[in-house]
């Protein structure tokens, strides 16, 4: 499992740095969504993976469940989420506005 | 009351930018009023905070009464407090300039600038790791928009860049506070400070990478080398007031490395202990040395200024890179000096370059401007402070720096790079100066369209450079009050290198009940 989950993150980010090295605006937007996807699964599994712990107080539990790391994904997905949202308008004004879709804004010949 | 002011710089402009949200947008005096209201009274907090913390006291706040380390805490030091004044003052002036029209190019310009000081504040109050993630990205996010307020080609693309760059420091600054709490499974930073101390040996590496991955950050905020290449195009082609405001941003990042660096990865943290010192030094030089290269370079005296921001930040880091009681006290002086300084050369090259029409701000031989000698007179005054000569306040932010230098093992370093420095910095403001005012060519037909300044020429000169008067004036007040200044960096320093002050006052804080 923790294998797994590492191997995922592993690709998730590898793909989202060469997405994100990318000259047009539409794969560093998807570079930039699937790093944050890395980064979310990172921060979730920081808290240790535990199968069938709540993460509140109850009366009948054996162990419990980190919480923190669900606020603080929950945090991070909030931010990345309006982050990938402004990032896309801003592609859409960037293309209307260069007439091309390079991140640097330069005609191709 | 009083126990509650830690909170008041973070709550005041976001309460503040929720109502401008929801003035109606004709009532444009209504507006101007709320928002200059709002700003004067987060100086006149921060100024009650500075008189509170000058005592030596490190107030700690625990947010919704939970005690730290399982809450999130406000801290105000004397850092903190430190910088929560030298934004406040740098926000009045940026806001006086831009009540002159900026503020009408689109929506929302007000809100936009109280949420950017809310993120300031919230950076510099924080004692929470996490929670200065979150108060960077309130901030970027303000930043973001402030960045293409007024819009136009060239800030798209500059700010494209700026935000893409920011979007990946983001991540990395997430995959950093993870793994710290993965580890130590703690973010309050006081606990941290701590747990780093006593962690066991088989995590050093990876706390090791944690940190550098942070200080990677942190550099790319603070434009260090080789992460600064954002900058330049993002502050030459937003507005002028913007810029002027985004002298502080900078800042953030010095902040943040001398707070992490000195509390968490201090000389107390046993096998991290130091962590940056090998790194921040001598990347702080070189960064002092392609800012002022790209000063000589800079075609245009926006961007000239957008290096002279690099520069000083290499400048400050140099100070902080030494990682002295002094060094770190001359960059505290040097930090409100070098803010001022550049957020008054943006706002006057703004009034320069309205009046040279098509020219704008281009090292090229143009039209005699309006009011040229007081402009002239103004420009010379910048320079002066910027080059750090004798008698402003630069001068003695320099002197205090290579000061400090004296006494570190890198000092044939720093007082070659430093002082050649400054005789490029000076070399590349005469040649742009003498550009603009000297080869200025007399009779020339000066305003292609008459009616297009018809508004800006209704306010007379005064209203438009009192900004600049400001900034000035603070300048000079850094040089009047040197020695009171100087004394309360010294002991801030001192406070600095003493984490267990930090430590004990957020940890033993008593919550009341």
């Amino acid at each position: 499992m923790e294998l797994l989950i590492a191997i995922i993150i592993g690709v998730l980010t590898a793909c989202g740095v060469y997405l994100s090295l990318r000259g047009r605006t539409f794969p560093v937007v998807l570079g930039l969504t699937f790093l944050s996807y890395a980064v979310n699964l990172f921060l979730l599994i920081m808290g240790r993976l535990t199968i069938g712990s709540p993460p509140i107080i109850s009366d009948n539990a054996a162990n419990y469940a980190d919480p923190l790391p669900q606020a603080l994904v929950l945090t991070a997905i909030v931010i990345s989420f309006g982050m990938t949202a402004f990032v896309i308008i801003l592609s859409l004004k960037s293309f209307l506005e260069m007439g091309n879709d390079q991140v640097d804004g330069k005609h191709r010949p | 009351m009083m126990d509650h002011i830690v909170i008041f710089p973070v709550l005041l402009p976001l309460l503040a930018g929720i109502i401008l949200l929801l003035l109606p947008r004709q009532q444009l005096l209504l507006r101007r009023a709320a928002s200059l209201a709002a700003v004067l009274a987060q100086l006149v907090i921060a100024c009650l905070l500075l008189n509170t913390v000058n005592s030596g006291d490190i107030l700690a706040y625990a947010l919704g009464n939970w005690s730290p380390p399982y809450g999130i805490v406000l801290v105000a030091d004397r850092l903190a407090v430190w910088m929560l004044v030298v934004t406040a003052l740098v926000a009045v002036c940026a806001l006086l300039y831009a009540l002159r029209g900026t503020d009408t190019m689109g929506a929302h310009f007000h809100a936009l600038f109280q949420l950017q000081l809310f993120g300031l504040n919230g950076a510099f109050l924080t004692g929470d790791l996490f929670n200065l993630f979150v108060f960077f990205e309130i901030l970027l996010l303000a930043s973001y928009s402030l960045l293409l307020h007024g819009g136009g080609r060239l800030k798209t693309k500059a700010g494209l860049h700026f935000v893409v760059i920011n979007l990946v420091g983001s991540t990395l600054f997430l995959f950093g506070v993870g793994t710290l709490y993965g580890l130590l499974g703690t973010l309050n930073m006081a606990d941290l400070a701590v747990k780093v101390a006593h962690a066991p040996a088989e995590d050093s590496a990876l706390i090791h990478v944690a940190g550098l991955l942070l200080f990677a950050v942190f550099a790319l905020k603070a434009a260090l080398l080789p992460l600064y290449l954002w900058l330049p195009a993002a502050y030459a082609y937003t507005t002028a007031t913007v810029a002027a405001l985004f002298a502080i941003m900078t800042k953030v990042g010095a902040y943040s490395i001398l707070r992490v660096y000195t509390l968490i990865f201090g000389s107390q943290a046993g096998s991290v202990a130091n962590l940056i010192e090998a790194w921040l030094l001598p990347l702080a030089l070189l960064t002092l040395i392609v800012g002022v290269l790209g000063t000589l370079a800079s075609a245009r005296l926006r961007q000239q200024i957008a290096y002279l921001v690099i520069a000083s930040i290499g400048t400050l880091l140099t100070a902080f890179g030494m990682n002295t009681e002094v060094g770190i006290a001359a960059g505290l002086y040097y930090l409100p000096h070098s803010t001022f300084a550049a957020a008054a050369l943006f706002l006057l090259a703004d009034c320069i370059a309205n009046r040279r029409d098509v020219m704008e701000d281009q090292f090229e031989p143009g039209p005699v401007i309006q009011q040229q000698r007081l402009l002239g007179a103004l420009f010379f005054i910048c320079a002066v402070l910027i080059a750090g000569l004798p008698p402003l306040s630069g001068f003695i932010g320099k002197f205090l720096i290579l000061n400090a230098a004296l006494s570190h093992s890198a000092l044939p370093w720093i007082m070659g790079v430093v002082l050649i420095t400054s005789l490029f910095t000076l070399m590349a403001l005469a040649r742009g100066g003498s550009m603009m005012f000297y080869r200025a060519q007399a009779p020339h037909i000066c305003r292609i369209d008459p009616n297009a300044d018809a508004p800006r020429s209704g306010l007379s000169v005064t209203a438009e450079l009192t900004p600049v008067f400001c900034l000035l004036a603070l300048c000079i007040a850094l040089v009047i009050w040197a020695g009171a200044i100087t004394e309360f960096t010294t002991v801030t320093a001192s406070q600095l290198l003493q984490p267990e002050l930090y430590i004990q006052s957020v940890l033993n804080l008593e919550v009341k009940p």
